[in-house]
């Protein structure tokens, strides 16, 4: 059996569902799918959509009608499962853990009844899918942190979340590339721009990629770029 | 060659430029966005002659005033916004030919929500991103480049281009914001979030638009419907598409949408449909009828053919 359904998502749309809960297992079928995709019948696509568990394809239907594309698209698919997984690429991503950029380090600790330092070791300790970009341009969702890690959101999101801020929420983990409200829990930043108005890649991730997070000092953070919080911000917890 | 063709006096509460949208980029989460209502910013183009995609104003309940710096022709769309020139005033859905001096006057939408006004061979703007069409809340496209509505002093650029003759839309294809709206939707194939009796309750329940619109979705006010599920993994979102948050109030997905989203789809509603949903002011009565993807997307294919000028076999 194919292991995704096409539905219709409108006159000019199309869900390729590969199934209904989050797994790692998905991304690199998402991945796999979604290149091969673009590969096959890139000029005809407006839009390739990865998620979690699904695939959104935009044409014009002038072109090929809804039906025909759901033919073309279960045609390129077939041979899906075949395939040498596509694993994407290995990024790694500079992180400076401190209180003074990740204000809820100690409340991830608190929870987790973990210290510090092992919430630090242990959210750089494994290799992240990014299993979707999407909530704002360059918002990466991955996953999955330790079970050990996993911490609630905020009851009240930040009303401003600084660039760069590195994330935790349940088993997820994200890096803010843009100022937005947010309600994840900061555990540290990032120097690195997340979505780059001046490269042509725009992001340096993209979904299917892996991210290994990894921790750099105050003076490495500085040096590659990173500014520092205004004091009245550390001051107030993170402006929570 | 392109000089300044419109000077903003006043911007109004939100005036946006649009063309059709941002394609290409939802994958690295870039909202489509785009002329919420496309019939109107369609027919803004054909009047003149325009390419489809050229760049126009969208103005938002009116209150826009400019200065003409040129002759220009434009053609004013959608929602009556009380147009006037040196107090003349301008009808919607035709063609205007303005003098140098001229000082273009939006009053207020009597009926409807946004006006188009295109000009002869479209406003000139830098693309972001391989469009103009300005999302505030991702800093994207407009004038700047970053999102920014229109502003007083800004200097809206028009090719110089020779006239075409007047022209109007024919009364049959204008429509009347002020009636009532059945929204046809194409319901979704995924099974297990709404059962069968939900999408009944649906059909038969009769909606209000809330003021809490905006261009990102239309929100409903009216009987609620039960999802079997409380969220769903978040997956991409069509244009049209009708999610049901956990208060069970259906809001109606529109051009400045999030690129994916958490909430069960009771299914998508013909673009035609949304386009003229953008343009119902609050309390507005609201239906859906069932109605299938062929028909949808023969009348849809059919509607972009005309707008683009390519004969549809």
């Amino acid at each position: 059996m194919r292991p995704w359904v096409v539905e219709t998502a409108g006159p000019d749309a199309l869900m390729v569902r590969f199934g209904e809960t989050i797994t790692p297992k998905l991304v690199p079928l998402i991945r796999g799918a979604s290149d091969q995709l673009r590969r096959e019948l890139g000029e005809r696509l407006y839009d390739l959509i990865p998620s979690y568990t699904t695939l959104m394809i935009v044409f014009d239907p002038r072109q090929l009608s809804v039906e025909e594309m759901a033919g073309r698209v279960s045609d390129v698919l077939q041979y899906l499962e075949a395939t040498e997984e596509s694993v994407g690429e290995l990024i790694e991503i500079p992180v400076w853990y401190d209180l003074s950029v990740g204000p809820d380090l100690e409340r991830v600790a608190r929870y987790n009844r973990l210290s510090v330092e092992q919430v630090i070791e242990q959210h750089s300790a494994v290799e992240y899918h990014v299993f979707a970009i999407g909530f704002a341009p360059g918002f990466a969702y991955m996953g999955e942190a330790p079970q050990a890690l996993a911490t609630p959101r905020l009851d009240t999101p930040r009303p401003a979340v600084p660039v760069g801020s590195v994330a935790l929420a349940d088993r997820q983990t994200a890096v803010y590339p843009i100022e937005t409200p947010g309600g994840w829990n900061l555990i540290g930043r990032t120097p690195v721009n997340m979505f780059d108005r001046e490269r042509a890649a725009l992001c340096p991730v993209s979904a299917g990629d892996r991210v290994r997070f990894a921790p750099i000092s105050r003076a490495e953070y500085l040096a590659q770029g990173g500014r520092l919080p205004p004091a009245s911000w550390q001051e107030r917890g993170g402006a929570r | 060659m392109s000089v300044c063709g419109l000077r903003v006096i006043k911007p109004g509460p939100l005036t946006l430029l649009q063309d059709r949208g941002r394609f290409g980029y939802q994958h690295l989460g870039l909202s489509p966005g785009g002329a919420a209502d496309e019939h109107a910013f369609l027919w803004a183009n054909r009047l003149l002659g325009n390419a489809s995609n050229a760049p126009a104003l969208e103005i938002t309940l009116g209150g826009l005033s400019l200065a003409v710096e040129r002759s220009l022709q434009i053609a004013l769309t959608g929602a009556d916004l009380r147009a006037s020139v040196n107090g003349r005033s301008l009808k919607p859905w035709r063609t205007h030919t303005l003098a140098a001096g001229d000082r273009l006057q939006f009053g207020y939408a009597s009926d409807g929500v946004r006006g188009y006004l295109a000009v002869r061979g479209g406003f000139e703007v830098a693309l972001c991103f391989g469009s103009v069409a300005t999302v505030t809340r991702e800093k994207m496209g407009g004038l700047d480049g970053v999102g920014s509505p229109l502003q007083a002093g800004d200097e809206l650029a028009c090719p110089e281009m020779g006239l075409v003759a007047e022209r109007s839309v024919p009364s049959r294809f204008i429509p009347d914001y002020r009636q009532p709206l059945t929204l046809r939707l194409m319901a979704s194939e995924h099974k297990g979030w709404f059962s069968a009796a939900a999408l009944e309750r649906l059909y038969r329940s009769e909606y209000r638009l809330s003021p809490r619109s905006d261009r990102m979705g239309a929100r409903l006010e009216g009987e609620a419907v039960e999802s079997l599920v409380g969220g769903i993994v978040s997956e991409p979102v069509p244009f049209g598409a009708v999610q049901v948050p956990p208060d069970g109030v259906p809001i109606v997905l529109l051009k400045d949408r999030q690129t994916i989203g958490g909430y069960p789809k009771l299914g998508t509603v013909h673009p035609l449909d949304a386009f003229a949903l953008a343009q119902r002011q609050p309390g507005c009565p609201i239906r859906f009828a069932p109605v299938t993807v062929e028909n949808c997307a023969e009348q849809y294919n059919e509607f972009q053919g005309f707008m683009d000028g390519v004969r549809v076999s």
